[in-house]
């Protein structure tokens, strides 16, 4: 199957306006000894046959598990509302919107959808969204080298392992130095940071929640930072946001995080939604596109993508980032997830997250040999200690129809008895009794 | 319209959760609490329904209009792998089973996904490897260069420069720059192709990289390729290519047979994945040989078994460049389209592409300068500057294309195309479209002699007319209050 509507009568007639003889005319240019050595692709198959493939690959994955596994990416319920607006190809088969008069729709969107972002991180100014939390991460910690003109930052161990080595990764050519603070109680190891903040420290990088779970109020560490001229940023799960204290009363300047858990699948990874905000002063770094309200010829209200001076296809190589598109379509979910929410609906749903957590707390603490860790409070993720190795452990729960929670051990050393636990509003009293149950089971056996 | 914020009513509810089936547990303590509520609108579903239904009718789309973006490649993005893509199986997979049990036994279906996708883009392309982790296009580049630094510096260089034509997409010179080397831009002659004089002067072993599009942005085939990527191997440098413009020569030439090293491709762009008003796109990145064992982690492998696997353990990886294996759905989407169309129809749809924007232009060279005046690749780059001697730029005839239904091909890029307009047709566009599409501009060709003002005053017809980007851009308004 393609979809070429041409027919052979048509063709003629444009190869004839065109005044070649042949397709074959219009590659002519190509070189010879530039052909392709091989193309070796099976023959086209119809639709129906394409999708009876993909059912059979999509069955041989396992996602009749009960879910308790997050580790920042977390099985929250998506409204049937969110998929049909989203799923509108008015939306979804545009491009970013170049020319203003015929995207409103999507500019429009883009501004509530950076509204929604400041309010839910407490800060002044977010863009039209990155790639996900990690590369959103990343984009902080450079905005902060470039308006510190600092190259040190120092880093959180509490924040996700992942983030860390991809920020890692993605500086290894330039010279920035990186130091990690460790973990101290389950939260931010203060003296720690404060040892090695200093006048080269461009900035400090926490999480909230923290990898393990634990919640913290960065106040202090934000303040102590600025003292020395150097920003704070905070990676931050935005379903905590209905409840905990935002990035903006803490005194953070740049917030970021993954914005999966409002309305996006889990879908193996991707695509997610990157946030970033920040305060006012520091606008003009952000990286990305950036919506903003005008007027137009009649004074009429109009939104057009705006501050483009920052961006590459206008500074090319003096941009401050290389980023040409955002993630509008996942932004657009998260739009229409917080606003079917709402105000009171988005701290319900935090609520539920957390109560339910510490119903689990609770429950898995009375399961022989396990110990909840309780040195800092959580939000809907925690670690717990097992008796014995915690894979054997979520292997042997695979088989009762659990995914019981993530191995530490397998991102830390020394960890090998750790399981970190996330419970969402999805799951319900009894099915954290039985995870419990058959916990208890697995470790006598 | 109004915004939905501007619709909140105080107490009025969206959607319901469930009640709470647990014992209520203390709250937590003050200090971690937020004292102020994120002030989201309070509406009810029927308003959040009808909000984004009437937003989403103000957008040109590819399913409601002609979107001859030139370089974005808006063909016809089919439905059926948005079912695919909801299937759940595939949707509600946690991306950190892998981890759960031994080498990923509970992602089976979407490690083969990944697997087989990077098999038939490397065959596509005659790359030897490929990674579907990178997010989108840029991602891809700036994955590319890292790939690019990681070879040399296995080799003991640290070279300096990455080489860039000036007629490049503005994210290849920002990518080299942000990954940490200078940028080298060369000029584009009289011919339209990289002038060859200034690059072989640009051209030594500081050079890192060559970074091209093939065929370039101008929408022609460079003929001297072959000897372009020669004269950089000679030097040590790779060579890096720019998969934007794919979809011109599928089957027709492969980037890997040319000698390129390194390339990206943007799923949404040639395998018709959803551009999503900006994303998300994907870019996987393909190399050669000696650049395989650079590839992020983890690698999907092929057991002998027959199962699928997660590589960790690769000591020259650059790293993770994405928290997992990649834009999972659109990646997705991109395989069931290329199994779809297959050999036959992957060719096809290059031919048929190039045959539309060859098509355009003839019909339109004697109403637009074309660029440089040769025969075209997939898309055609012509020149507004006999309309500006009225007064009439590209913008206005952007904006009365608007008023007629049309999408506006991009504008003033090429940047060194005075008042360029870059005309994508794509291959799934019908003759007649086309034939209205250039009957309109050639309309406004007229008009511009005729009535210049009626091109400045346009649109009229849309929800707002022209925007102050200025004021935009000075009183910076970027959320509701």
């Amino acid at each position: 199957m393609n979809y070429i509507p041409h027919t052979e009568l048509e063709k003629k007639q444009m190869l004839k306006t065109i005044g070649v003889e042949s397709v074959d005319d219009l590659f002519k240019h190509i070189p010879a000894a530039l052909r392709p050595k091989s193309f070796n692709i099976p023959e086209g198959k119809s639709e129906f046959e394409v999708m009876e493939h993909l059912k059979i690959l999509s069955r041989k994955n396992a996602t009749n598990l009960t879910d308790f596994v997050g580790g920042g990416f977390y099985d929250h319920y998506i409204p049937a509302a969110v998929d049909a607006l989203a799923g509108r190809a008015e939306f979804y088969t545009a491009y970013t919107p170049y020319q203003p008069e015929c995207s409103q729709g999507w500019l429009q969107a883009i501004y509530e959808y950076q509204t929604v972002i400041c309010e839910l991180t407490g800060l002044d100014v977010s863009n039209a969204s990155l790639y996900d939390g990690g590369t959103a991460l990343y984009e902080a910690a450079m905005m902060a080298v470039r308006l510190s003109g600092r190259k040190k930052i120092i880093v959180d161990s509490g924040v996700s392992l992942i983030y860390r080595t991809m920020l890692y990764a993605y500086t290894s050519n330039l010279s920035i130095e990186f130091v990690e603070t460790p973990v101290a109680h389950g939260q931010a190891c203060r003296e720690d940071i404060y040892k090695h903040l200093d006048e080269k420290t461009a900035a400090v990088i926490v999480q909230n929640p923290n990898f393990f779970g634990a919640v913290d109020d960065f106040s202090d560490i934000a303040e102590r930072v600025h003292k020395c001229g150097a920003l704070a940023i905070a990676s931050v799960y935005p379903v905590s946001l209905g409840m905990l204290k935002s990035p903006g009363e803490m005194g953070i300047d740049i917030a970021t995080g993954e914005g999966q858990s409002l309305g996006i699948p889990l879908s193996f990874g991707g695509p997610y939604l990157g946030f970033i905000a920040v305060k006012k002063e520091h606008m003009r770094q952000l990286p990305g596109r950036i919506a903003g309200a005008t007027a137009d010829k009649d004074n009429k209200r109009g939104f057009v993508l705006t501050l483009q001076a920052r961006e590459q296809h206008i500074r090319r190589e003096r941009a401050t980032s290389n980023i040409c598109s955002n993630e509008a379509l996942c932004a657009l979910r998260a739009l229409i997830y917080t606003c079917l929410l709402g105000k009171s609906g988005f701290y319900e749903l935090a609520r539920l997250n957390y109560q339910k957590a510490e119903f689990a707390k609770a429950t898995l603490d009375k399961v022989t040999g396990v110990k909840v860790k309780r040195s800092a409070p959580t939000f809907n993720e925690f670690t717990v200690c097992l008796p014995k190795n915690a894979d054997e452990v979520v292997c042997s729960l695979i088989d009762k129809g659990f995914a019981c929670g993530f191995p530490l051990g397998r991102f830390y050393k020394g960890l090998d008895n750790y399981l970190l636990v996330a419970v969402t509003e999805k799951r319900t009293k009894e099915e954290i009794v039985q995870f419990a149950n058959s916990l208890e089971a697995a470790l006598c056996s | 319209m109004q915004l939905i914020f501007e619709k909140s009513r105080p107490g009025r509810k969206g959607f319901a959760l469930p009640e709470i089936d647990v014992p209520i547990a203390p709250g937590l303590a003050e200090k971690y609490c937020r004292k102020q509520a994120a002030a989201l609108p309070e509406v009810s579903e029927l308003d959040v329904v009808r909000h984004f239904s009437n937003l989403s009718r103000l957008n040109f789309s590819v399913d409601t209009n002609f979107y001859p973006l030139g370089s974005c490649t808006m063909k016809y993005n089919p439905k059926f792998t948005e079912k695919a893509c909801a299937l759940e199986g595939f949707s509600d997979l946690h991306p950190l089973l892998p981890q759960l049990l031994g080498g990923g036994m509970l992602a089976q279906g979407s490690l083969e996904v990944l697997y087989n996708t990077e098999r038939l883009l490397s065959e596509i392309t005659g790359m030897y490897a490929f990674t579907t982790q990178p997010l989108a296009g840029a991602h891809g580049e700036l994955t590319g260069v890292m790939l690019i630094a990681a070879y040399h510096k296995n080799n003991g260089e640290r070279r300096k420069h990455i080489i860039i034509p000036d007629s490049s997409h503005g994210t290849n010179p920002a990518s080299a720059a942000i990954a940490g080397y200078n940028v080298v831009v060369i000029p584009t002659d009289k011919d339209g192709f990289l002038d060859m004089n200034a690059y072989k002067k640009a051209l030594n072993r500081e050079t890192a990289a060559v970074m091209l599009t093939c065929p370039d942005t101008l929408g022609f085939f460079n003929p001297k390729i072959k000897e372009i990527s020669d004269l950089a191997h000679e030097v040590g440098a790779l060579m890096y290519y720019d998969g934007a413009n794919l979809n011109a020569i599928l089957g027709k030439c492969r980037p890997g047979d040319i000698g390129f090293d390194v390339i990206h491709l943007n799923l949404h762009k040639t395998f018709a994945t959803p551009h999503g008003g900006g994303g998300p796109g994907a870019g996987p990145v393909g190399v050669c040989e000696k650049l395989a064992d650079f590839l992020p982690i983890s690698r999907v492998i092929r057991r002998s078994d027959g199962t699928f696997a997660l590589d960790y353990h690769k000591h020259k990886s650059i790293g993770y460049i994405a928290p997992f294996y990649g834009n999972f759905g659109v990646i997705l989407k991109a395989y069931a389209y290329i199994l779809c169309l297959g050999r036959s129809g992957l060719i096809e749809a290059s031919e048929n592409a190039v045959l539309s924007a060859n098509y355009c232009l003839s019909r339109l060279k004697d109403y637009y300068v074309p660029a440089y005046g040769k025969r075209c690749m997939h898309e055609c780059v012509l020149s507004a500057a006999s309309q500006l001697e009225q007064g009439v730029h590209a913008l206005d005839i952007s904006k009365y294309l608007i008023d007629k239904g049309f999408h506006p091909p991009t504008i003033y890029f090429p940047l060194i195309v005075k008042e360029a307009m870059m005309i994508e047709p794509t291959e799934t566009e019908s003759k007649e479209t086309l034939d209205a599409f250039i009957e309109c501009l050639i309309e406004a060709a007229l008009l511009a002699k005729s009535n210049p003002e009626a091109l400045h005053l346009a649109p009229l017809y849309m929800p707002v007319k022209r925007l102050d980007e200025t004021k935009a851009a000075r009183e910076p308004n970027l959320r509701w209050q």
